[in-house]
């Protein structure tokens, strides 16, 4: 990445997204690993090990979903499978969200590393501004606000490890309430296409009912199929109104 | 089958959570950017990938509330709900300000936790 040398150049914008550590959806997200470094505690996983996967796997759900793993004494295929399959909704989501922020002179290899920053609140804090954004500098912006976040909350994790179990039980249980909370909220709002607020509606129904017929793919199926439902119908309302 | 107490060695730890937790949502990432690389802004084939991005948060929300981890299991399920419900029609009506939603839904949480305890 070439960095230009006006003043609103590249180091500019990744500065503008460094400061997106100061947003709502990066403060709600800190609250929410404030709730998973007890958990993790809760669990007994180790103070060095918390902290490495904080930085390395970086979606909360993936990590909440591995530390559940190894209380439950899965084996190593098994815990990678489960995590695996609770993650493959990143692709849709880095897939969303590349085309919004390259440029046709973005080298894959850059796009490979910036992708680990991606998880549900890098996505929908990028959504949301990226508009605003000179396409030439969007991946700047992303990179500052992502390497950001994700180095503030291992240093969060870290320093909260010790004194996080004397959380009230009653904070614990909102800290742990205000994820779905800021996503439902947000979503919606970052939401411009009729499509994207038919696949919500559908996929909030769809999710607990594929919970009941098939638990480990639930999250994919209510995907796949709200996602595609809600395509059509955003098609053929389109039809009808356009005839 | 070998797994998270199998090796005494202190990177054993660390190995497994590279490979369970790393590789498993990483891969997932790569993948996402060799096909966004080739997503046509505006296309059709973009809109149907955002909407099924979409549908897949909004499945995992209706877990995350549903069926929580941690301290929130201990929360009646229709005070959740009723709390996210009330909270997201605040949003709406708010003008879609995210902040007065939160605030609404997490007050009736906390509200309401004390009302029936």
């Amino acid at each position: 990445m070439s960095l230009p040398a006006d003043p609103a150049g590249g180091s500019h914008w990744f500065f503008r997204g460094m400061r997106g550590i100061f947003s709502l959806p990066a403060i709600i997200l800190m609250s929410a690993f404030v709730g998973f470094c007890g958990f993790a505690v809760e669990a007994g996983v180790p103070f060095g090990e918390t902290v490495f996967m904080t930085g390395m796997i970086w979606a909360l759900p993936a990590k909440v979903l591995l530390v559940g793993s190894i209380l439950a004494g899965a084996s190593l295929p098994a815990a990678f499978i489960t995590v695996a399959l609770s993650s493959i909704r990143l692709m849709p989501m880095v897939a969303a969200l590349i085309p919004e922020i390259r440029t046709e002179k973005t080298p894959t290899w850059l796009l490979l590393l910036l992708s680990h920053f991606i998880a549900i609140t890098a996505y929908v804090f990028t959504m949301e501004r990226i508009r605003d954004v000179p396409r030439e500098h969007r991946v700047a912006f992303f990179a500052g606000f992502g390497i950001t976040v994700t180095g503030a909350n291992i240093v969060l994790v870290a320093v909260l490890y010790s004194t996080v179990s004397q959380l009230p039980a009653m904070v614990a249980g909102a800290l742990f309430f205000l994820t779905p909370v800021y996503f439902l909220t947000s979503i919606w709002a970052s939401t411009r296409e009729r499509a994207g607020r038919i696949a919500m509606v559908i996929g909030l129904g769809l999710g607990p009912l594929f919970h009941q017929v098939a638990p480990e793919f639930d999250i994919l199926y209510a995907g796949v199929v709200g996602g595609t439902l809600a395509f059509l119908a955003d098609r053929a309302w389109k039809a009808r109104s356009a005839s | 089958m070998i797994g998270y107490e199998t090796y005494d060695a202190w990177w054993w730890p660390y190995l497994f959570i590279a490979v369970a937790g790393w590789l498993a949502t990483d891969i997932w990432r790569w993948l996402g950017v060799l096909v966004g690389n080739r997503l046509k802004q505006d296309s059709a084939a973009l809109t149907w990938v955002r909407a099924v991005a979409t549908a897949l948060l909004a499945a995992v929300i209706a877990k995350l509330i549903l069926y929580p981890t941690g301290e929130l299991r201990n929360v009646p399920v229709a005070l959740r709900l009723t709390a996210a419900g009330i909270g997201f029609g605040a949003f709406l009506l708010a003008g879609k300000r995210i902040w007065v939603g939160i605030a609404t839904a997490l007050a009736l949480l906390i509200g309401g936790q004390f009302l029936l305890a």
